[in-house]
């Protein structure tokens, strides 16, 4: 079995998967569940402020969207930080990390953007023997009403100066999670190291409202009548989070800065992809939230098995391997052409394809009488669109046209060499180069 | 001594009243919200959907299962009841084995089609209480008269009722609903479902119902055509095959289908009597009814005996299956010889069969089956048709809508030539009769 062992900025995982700051790690109840059931680490739900905690609603604090089969496939919380006295949060933690000393434990803080409260409880914290420290600059409901949270995260002064505030009066490591809800999520990131953050963690959760109760009109989740915006994550999230991710690991002025996964991670897979784009670890809460802590046996398992049929020894050979793939659009190569390509054997004839390609695309693909569909490649442009309508893995692929062939859909022969659009000859700006001296 | 199940003879009150209850139980138990929505779940919205194509009444199956799947049961329904009026019966009696579940993409994928008979059952069964779904044209003054309350001549009623004639159905009977009331299964129809949908049914209104009015006495076809403006036969088929075997005349050798329309009947299946031995000869859905519902009421043996092979046999497998499943002893290829018995019957004499040059005939080697009691089940046929009328096959002539040899007559169901005996397609050929002559009428202003 592959070693799982991570070490993010300075602090050992036993694997690389940790729970995110959320309501499974409110507790010294849950989080050494969590731990039992073997994962990696825990980011404690985020701490407030000494004195009176915050309340939360007594309603329903979670709305969901549904897939197939009612699996969850988003979820959106209007839950705040803990509603549990710090004193008490800190002795569990104290508590967990001493009876778990092979387990990142991460603290969760969001006091206000005062100097002096963070001054005051970042000793308090350190003395739990905690591993480090992550700054909730994303929840985006109720604390950002506030002043806290993602009002924090959406202004990068603000985060280089909170930021700058722990490094200097900690020693513990500091990581700044992101909200997503900007424009440009290079920004804040750049921010936190002008700070000197350690790392940065993304996503926290999307402004969002789940839907609307036709018998009310209320949004949901409805509190007596009414509804307010909540943070949506869950599986839906992933993709939105893995740009994220993206953008800040291939970033000039990012490139390096350590970052923790956060989106939708689900199972191994969804973790390795993560990793793959950057982070270097994940932090999971949707799926724990939805299966309980036990998906992190098949997490660690498939990322075990996926390593071990690749000979890979570290998570480090993972980390960051996509990161030179992951590109501008005008970068892609003008010249790749593929073609849809349905394998009959497999087709069970349901005509998903049929109907996307002839509705909303490009009208490659026929039917015949007895439901036999097929693929004109010189329509075809190979968007794809058909094999993710199909129910069938793998009957729909797309297949790459070898160069020096004839793209049916063009009549042209297909060139051996890359092109992409800063040369092509449409490109009003790319055409200088057509200008340019080429023989002489 | 009480009953049971090895009393000689034929005898009544061989199970107890808990036995019967559970015996003639749904066969299918209505899904409940939860299973609607996962079997919904499994529809691919296929384009132009096998399915649809293979319903004899094109349905649009994945649009009403669309429908159940975002909430709206009515919704569905309604698709369901435009195409088939009778979707409710049909969700219980249909042979969706051989029809739209047969075809269905994830039985090409997975061998497990969706549900659609269950689900159509679950969306119909919601309007059930309900005010009816539609509404009738203005009045045209036509008049039509429907011979036969069975499913094609509801149909046919239904719909020129929707198109604003005047129709009158006339039936020989005392109920309306045909074969749904009196032939079918009890267990595909529990809960007296048959009179439940042909009242709902009748509630659009302008359909007026004569029971006890059977073609013949009184009621000349020459009267009908005088005083409708078309006429519309349903007759179904009402005689019956003979074994053309010796000792057919003996006691207790009986039709399948008088044998099911007493059971129909029954209040208390407890005084149906059966016979401890029992041999069904047929291979249809009416044999394998006579023969699964006499295990039911308690039958020691129940043999059904088919001529030919397994895969000619009309019922389905499915059918099959359910019937080997209650402990239906199925033979296949043999034919009856002689019902042997001093005046009563008390045992068959069967040949096995075999095809020569595409001929079926006996192979000379002959078995002895004991039976109380003999169930002819080998087809029916058109009884009491109006004469003059051209016939193909033994059955009423009918172009592709209906129309018969005479242009003021039209027929469907059982009775006329095309499709098969099914409900489904009794539903399809009254409800195009219907579209038929509403627009021969329309067309004469």
């Amino acid at each position: 079995m592959a070693d799982l062992t991570t070490n993010f900025i300075g602090i050992k995982s036993p694997n690389p998967f940790w729970l995110a700051s959320a309501p499974p790690t409110d507790k010294e109840y849950n989080v050494r569940r969590a731990f039992e059931a073997g994962w990696g680490g825990v980011v404690w739900k985020t701490l407030g402020e000494e004195g009176p905690p915050v309340v939360n609603v007594n309603g329903p604090r979670y709305g969901a969207i549904y897939g197939g089969d009612r699996r969850l496939i988003g979820l959106n919380n209007i839950e705040l930080i803990t509603d549990r006295p710090l004193q008490q949060n800190l002795q569990e933690i104290k508590a967990v990390k001493r009876d778990y000393p092979d387990r990142a434990m991460i603290v969760s803080l969001m006091v206000p953007c005062e100097e002096e409260a963070w001054k005051a409880i970042l000793p308090v914290v350190e003395e739990t023997g905690a591993d480090g420290i992550e700054l909730n600059f994303g929840c985006p409901h109720g604390m950002a009403e506030r002043g806290m949270g993602a009002a924090v995260g959406q202004v990068p002064e603000y985060i280089e100066m909170v930021t700058r505030w722990c490094k200097q009066y900690t020693r513990m490591p500091v990581i700044v999670k992101l909200t997503p809800n900007i424009t440009d999520i290079r920004m804040p990131a750049e921010a936190a190291m002008r700070g000197g953050a350690d790392a940065v963690s993304l996503i926290n959760t999307i402004n969002s409202i789940t839907s609307v109760n036709l018998d009310t009109f209320a949004p949901e989740p409805t509190i007596d009548g009414w509804g307010a915006h909540g943070g949506y994550c869950g599986p839906a999230v992933k993709p939105i989070a893995l740009n994220m991710v993206a953008e800040i690991a291939r970033s000039e002025v990012t490139a390096g800065l350590p970052i923790s996964g956060i989106g939708g991670v689900s199972n191994w897979r969804d973790a390795a992809e993560f990793m793959a784009l950057g982070a270097g670890n994940v932090q999971v809460c949707t799926a724990a939230m939805t299966y309980g802590f036990k998906i992190v046996e098949e997490m660690i398992s498939g990322l075990s098995q996926y390593m071990d049929e690749r000979e890979i020894t570290s998570t480090s050979e993972i980390i960051g391997r996509a990161v030179p793939n992951a590109k501008d659009w005008q970068d892609l190569n003008l010249n790749y052409i593929a073609k849809a390509k349905i394998d009959q054997d497999l087709c069970i004839a349901c005509g998903r394809c049929f109907a996307a390609c002839e509705d909303t695309s490009h009208q490659a693909i026929t039917m015949s009488d007895d439901r036999v569909f097929e693929v004109q490649n010189d329509e075809c442009v190979a968007c794809n669109l058909c094999a993710l309508v199909c129910p069938v893995e793998n009957c729909i692929t797309l297949e790459q046209q070898a160069a020096g062939t004839v793209d049916e859909r063009t009549g042209e022969v297909i060139p051996e060499e890359y092109a992409n659009w800063t040369t092509h000859p449409n490109n009003p700006t790319g055409a200088m180069c057509n200008v340019m001296p080429s023989d002489d | 001594m009480p009953n049971d199940m090895q009393t000689s003879g034929i005898a009544d009150h061989r199970l107890s009243p808990p036995d019967y209850a559970d015996n003639f139980s749904d066969l299918h138990a209505p899904l409940s919200d939860h299973e609607a929505l996962v079997a919904a779940d499994r529809c691919y919205f296929c384009h132009d959907a096998p399915c649809m194509d293979a319903c004899p009444t094109t349905i649009d199956i994945p649009l009403f299962i669309r429908q159940i799947s975002t909430g709206t049961a009515d919704a569905a329904a309604n698709t369901i009841f435009s195409q088939n009026i009778l979707g409710g019966m049909c969700a219980r009696v249909c042979p969706t084995e051989t029809l739209c579940e047969e075809v269905c993409v994830r039985e090409t994928a997975e061998g497990k089609p969706v549900l659609i008979g269950q689900l159509q059952r679950y969306a119909t069964d919601g309007m059930m209480g309900k005010a009816h779904p539609f509404n009738r044209a203005a009045e045209t003054g036509k008049k039509i008269a429907v011979v036969g309350a069975g499913p094609a001549g509801l149909a046919c009623a239904h719909r020129l009722s929707m198109n604003g004639h005047a129709v009158t159905v006339f039936d020989a009977r005392a109920k309306g609903g045909g074969l749904n009331e009196f032939g079918i299964a009890a267990y595909k129809s529990v809960g007296g479902f048959a009179q439940t949908e042909v009242e709902w049914l009748l509630s659009i209104g302008g359909i007026e119902v004569k029971y006890d009015s059977p073609l013949g006495n009184g009621l000349s076809i020459d009267d009908l055509k005088a005083d409708y403006d078309a006429v519309f036969l349903g007759i179904g088929l009402g005689g019956v095959n003979a074994l053309r075997a010796d000792g057919e005349d003996k006691d207790n050798v009986v039709d399948a289908v008088d044998f099911i329309e007493g059971l129909r009947q029954a209040s208390d299946m407890g005084t149906v009597a059966v016979g401890r031995h029992v041999v069904v000869i047929g291979g249809g859905m009416t044999a394998v009814d006579a023969a699964v519902q006499s295990k039911l009421l308690g039958a020691d043996e129940v043999t059904m005996v088919y001529r030919r092979g397994k895969e000619r046999m009309s019922a389905s497998v499915f059918e099959q299956e359910l019937a080997t499943s209650k402990g239906v002893h199925l033979i296949y290829n043999a034919a009856p010889v002689r019902v042997i018995g001093n005046g009563a019957a008390q045992a068959v004499e069967f040949a096995y069969t075999h095809t020569v040059d595409g001929k079926l005939e006996n192979t000379g080697e002959t078995f002895t089956v004991t039976a109380d009691q003999v169930f002819k089940a080998i087809g029916q046929t058109l009884d009491g048709a109006p004469d003059g009328l051209e016939l193909d096959g033994g059955k009423i002539n009918v172009n592709e809508v209906g129309q018969t040899s005479d242009p003021a007559i039209w027929a469907g169901g059982d009775c006329a030539s095309g499709g098969d005996d099914l409900t489904v397609t009794a539903v399809a050929e009254g409800r195009d009769a219907a579209e038929a002559i509403n627009n021969k009428l329309t067309a004469e202003g």
